[in-house]
């Protein structure tokens, strides 16, 4: 078996929360052993000197959205793959809201055929929660969790009707399905195209009171409270939503929440002159809920911290505001962006891997995101300072529909391995 | 002079002076209308396209008679019935449109920022004709020279704007307008049509006109969208009238001079009271109606002359 060992690295572990120099081996596709020791002496060993950078576990990003089947022009596994393996992730899990939805066993192994063949990284693909996403009825959990189903999701479509969400997380409790939901109270959301307050009015935009992510919250954890499903929150994005969070994860519900990157570095101003790039679902919030839920990932109450890459080509984007469509693409500006926070003081490296890596494996029930003996050898190594300004076109993504075009980060990969292999870098 | 927009897109893009700079001239151009004196020189030569993708009759017609007054070809295009329905882009449609050389284009869209966007792509100069609940600076512009005609002064009045604040796009470009010329704003709407965050734009807010109307010196009504009714803003039209309506009893928390504006249509019995809306003494509704051909003769003017400009420095510069 191959050996490689990292020598002279800075090993960011998720667990124990430590950013120590140190050195580790990996032997085929685990990791074998971590050291405390920069320079520990291994026969036969091929060495990769890391330069005193940052070895960290490959990000799992959960929410990617793959536009196979039905829009391959906007990405394809090919592409998307090459743009995680290019932004540390390691693990792409993947979004069941394509044309035609991923929601029975047959589409899942499409899925599952395209992902194999074409990307140098994992790819654990959803299903979705209802019949075409359409709320009416359930689809088959059993079976498509046989097929390799990781969790079953409407996507940004809330189930309107709770009779009929209540049984699917009643079956999905069953097979201890894990239900991934969008919180967002679907009345008082429809139509709105930016958060409601004064950059709305300003704009003359339609927008949505943050009060109807709440509402969706509360909705959730009182159909959990119900049914003992196993409930992971796709995005949450304001201040409101939180302690209503804590509440319900004190109260022993089996619940948990993800927000997305962009939510977590911009806010509703960056829209400025109808900046379609910048328009989400749920929209980009104030300055204040931003900050908040930042603090709530550094705190561990939001748990995942992922891209909710969405890739939209410019036709759809370059369209008045509000007929605009919603979403970015992410996979490769992820780890800068996230450094941003860490650079700003806000939360370190640890924690932040925490929610990029650690976390989503342990929802997941994977065993990547600790770099233990045994654990997958799924790495990135990456340089936290190094700066650049961001130009769209360079994006392996087969859409560049970015909110940071132009901008200035900090951060860059040096390297990607999935299962001990190097799928990207430039070392 | 001091105009330096390549564009009118809106009010929020405009310095105090270059709105100054524009009614000054608006002004002479009113006087001139009423004597009669013709300037078909002005816009010789420049070909003015009037492209509504809404419904207008009021503001389509002041623009083309502008635009004739001032010597320019003027061409409408009624954009509801044309391609758009054949599902062409608002993007490739400007860029057809650009392949034409038009000078001026005056837009007015159903979305907000569709205008702006519609700018980026082409050559002439465009002009904001009204975008959903955005923008429509002519508006505010012709109001301010009401305004000014009748007060003598565009500052420190007291300025009350009633009724649909939330769809209205005119009481936004009003409000910027207005604050810009360092006057006190009053917002007064039923909560449900009013938008959020506008106390930090540095205005009053009230919900009862009573209130809202103390001793100000101008009354600016809004009209109230009858489809607005379908949404469950308010209960009745009977109801808003009874409560928001413009008549005598509510006007008299006014000053004794102050004036009435409308920016029309009219929902007489809904928004306004017939007798306000028709007494000479406080009404200045038809005098707005006469300021807005002389603003965007303004405005086109000033326009031209900066595009006339940045087009004779390209030709020097090749």
């Amino acid at each position: 078996m191959t050996k490689t060992l990292f020598t002279n690295a800075r090993l960011i572990r998720a667990v124990a929360l430590t950013d120590n120099p140190g050195a580790m081996l990996i032997e085929g596709d685990s990791i074998a052993e971590v050291y405390d020791d920069t320079h520990p002496t291994v026969k036969d060993a091929q060495i990769i000197d890391c330069g005193g950078m940052c070895l960290a576990p490959g990000i799992i990003d959960i929410g990617v959205k793959i536009s196979e089947p039905g829009e391959r022009h906007k990405e394809s596994f090919r592409s998307a793959g090459r743009a995680a393996a290019a932004g540390g992730v390691t693990t792409i899990v993947t979004r069941p809201d394509t044309l035609p939805a991923i929601d029975t066993p047959e589409t899942l192994e499409f899925v599952e055929r395209r992902a194999s063949q074409d990307a140098p990284v994992n790819v654990l693909p959803m299903a979705a929660l209802t019949k075409g996403r359409n709320g009416r009825e359930m689809t088959e959990i059993g079976f498509l969790q046989d097929a390799g189903a990781v969790a079953f999701t409407d996507c940004d479509r809330v189930v309107t009707n709770t009779k009929v969400f209540s049984r699917a997380l009643t079956y999905a409790r069953s097979l201890d399905a894990l239900v991934i939901g969008h919180v967002q109270e679907p009345g008082l959301s429809d139509g709105a195209a930016v958060t409601s307050g004064k950059f709305a009015s300003l704009r003359g935009l339609p927008g949505v009171s943050p009060m109807a992510e709440r509402m969706g919250l509360d909705r959730d954890i009182g159909l959990l409270e119900m049914t003992g499903a196993k409930y992971h929150i796709d995005q949450i994005t304001t201040a409101r939503a939180l302690p209503a969070l804590e509440r319900a994860k004190r109260n022993g519900i089996d619940i948990t929440a993800g927000v997305g990157i962009h939510h977590l570095t911009l806010n509703e101003f960056d829209v400025a002159d109808y900046r379609t790039f910048f328009k989400l679902k749920p929209p980009l919030r104030s300055e204040d809920d931003r900050l908040a839920v930042v603090q709530a990932v550094a705190d561990g109450l939001i748990d995942i911290i992922c891209s909710m890459h969405t890739p939209q080509d410019e036709e759809s984007k370059r369209l008045p505001y509000e007929e605009a469509a919603s979403g970015a693409v992410g996979l490769e500006t992820l780890l800068p962006a996230a450094l941003r926070l860490y650079h700003e003081g806000l939360i370190d490296l640890p924690r932040l891997f925490r929610a990029l890596s650690l976390n989503p494996a342990q929802r997941l029930g994977l065993r990547g995101g600790r770099m233990r003996p045994g654990h997958p050898a799924d790495l990135v190594l990456f340089d936290p300072d190094a700066p650049f300004v961001l130009d769209r076109s360079t994006l392996l993504s087969k859409s560049k529909n970015t909110p940071f075009d132009g901008a200035r980060m900090q951060g860059k990969v040096l390297g990607t391995w999935v299962a001990g292999q190097e799928v990207s870098g430039r070392l | 002079m001091s105009f330096r927009a390549r564009h009118l897109l809106g009010i929020e893009h405009l310095a105090p002076d270059e709105i100054t700079t524009l009614l000054d001239l608006a002004d002479q151009y009113a006087d001139h209308n009423r004597q009669g004196r013709s300037h078909k020189d002005v816009l010789a030569g420049i070909t003015q396209i009037n492209m509504f993708f809404e419904n207008s009759t009021r503001t389509q017609a002041s623009f083309e008679l502008a635009g004739k007054r001032l010597g320019a070809d003027v061409m409408n295009m009624a954009m509801q019935a044309s391609s758009i329905k054949k599902g062409e882009t608002l993007i490739d449609t400007a860029l057809t449109l650009n392949a034409m050389h038009p000078d001026l284009l005056v837009v007015r869209h159903p979305n907000s920022g569709a205008v702006d966007l519609l700018a980026q792509k082409v050559n002439g100069a465009v002009l904001n004709a009204g975008d959903g609940p955005h923008e429509h600076p002519t508006q505010a512009l012709l109001d301010a020279l009401t305004i000014r005609r009748a007060k003598g002064r565009l500052h420190r009045l007291s300025i009350a704007i009633c009724g649909d604040i939330a769809h209205s796009r005119v009481a936004r470009s009003n409000i910027m307008l207005l604050g810009k010329m360092e006057n006190r704003i009053r917002l007064i709407a039923p909560p449900t049509l009013m938008p959020s965050g506008m106390s930090e734009f540095g205005v009053e807010v009230f919900e009862t006109m009573e209130q809202g109307l103390q001793d100000v010196d101008v009354v600016m009504m809004l009209r109230l969208q009858k489809e607005r009714m379908d949404g469950g803003f308010i209960p009745s039209e009977r109801e808003y009238f009874h409560r928001y309506g413009l008549d005598a009893a509510k006007l008299r928390h006014a000053k004794d001079d102050a004036i009435v504006m409308h920016p029309g249509p009219m929902n007489r019995g809904v928004e306004i009271d017939g007798t306000i809306a028709d007494d000479i003494n406080r009404s200045v509704i038809q005098t707005q109606v006469e300021m807005g051909v002389a603003v965007r003769m303004a405005a086109m003017d000033l326009l031209a002359r900066n595009l006339r400009a940045a087009r004779k420095a390209e030709t020097v510069m090749a």
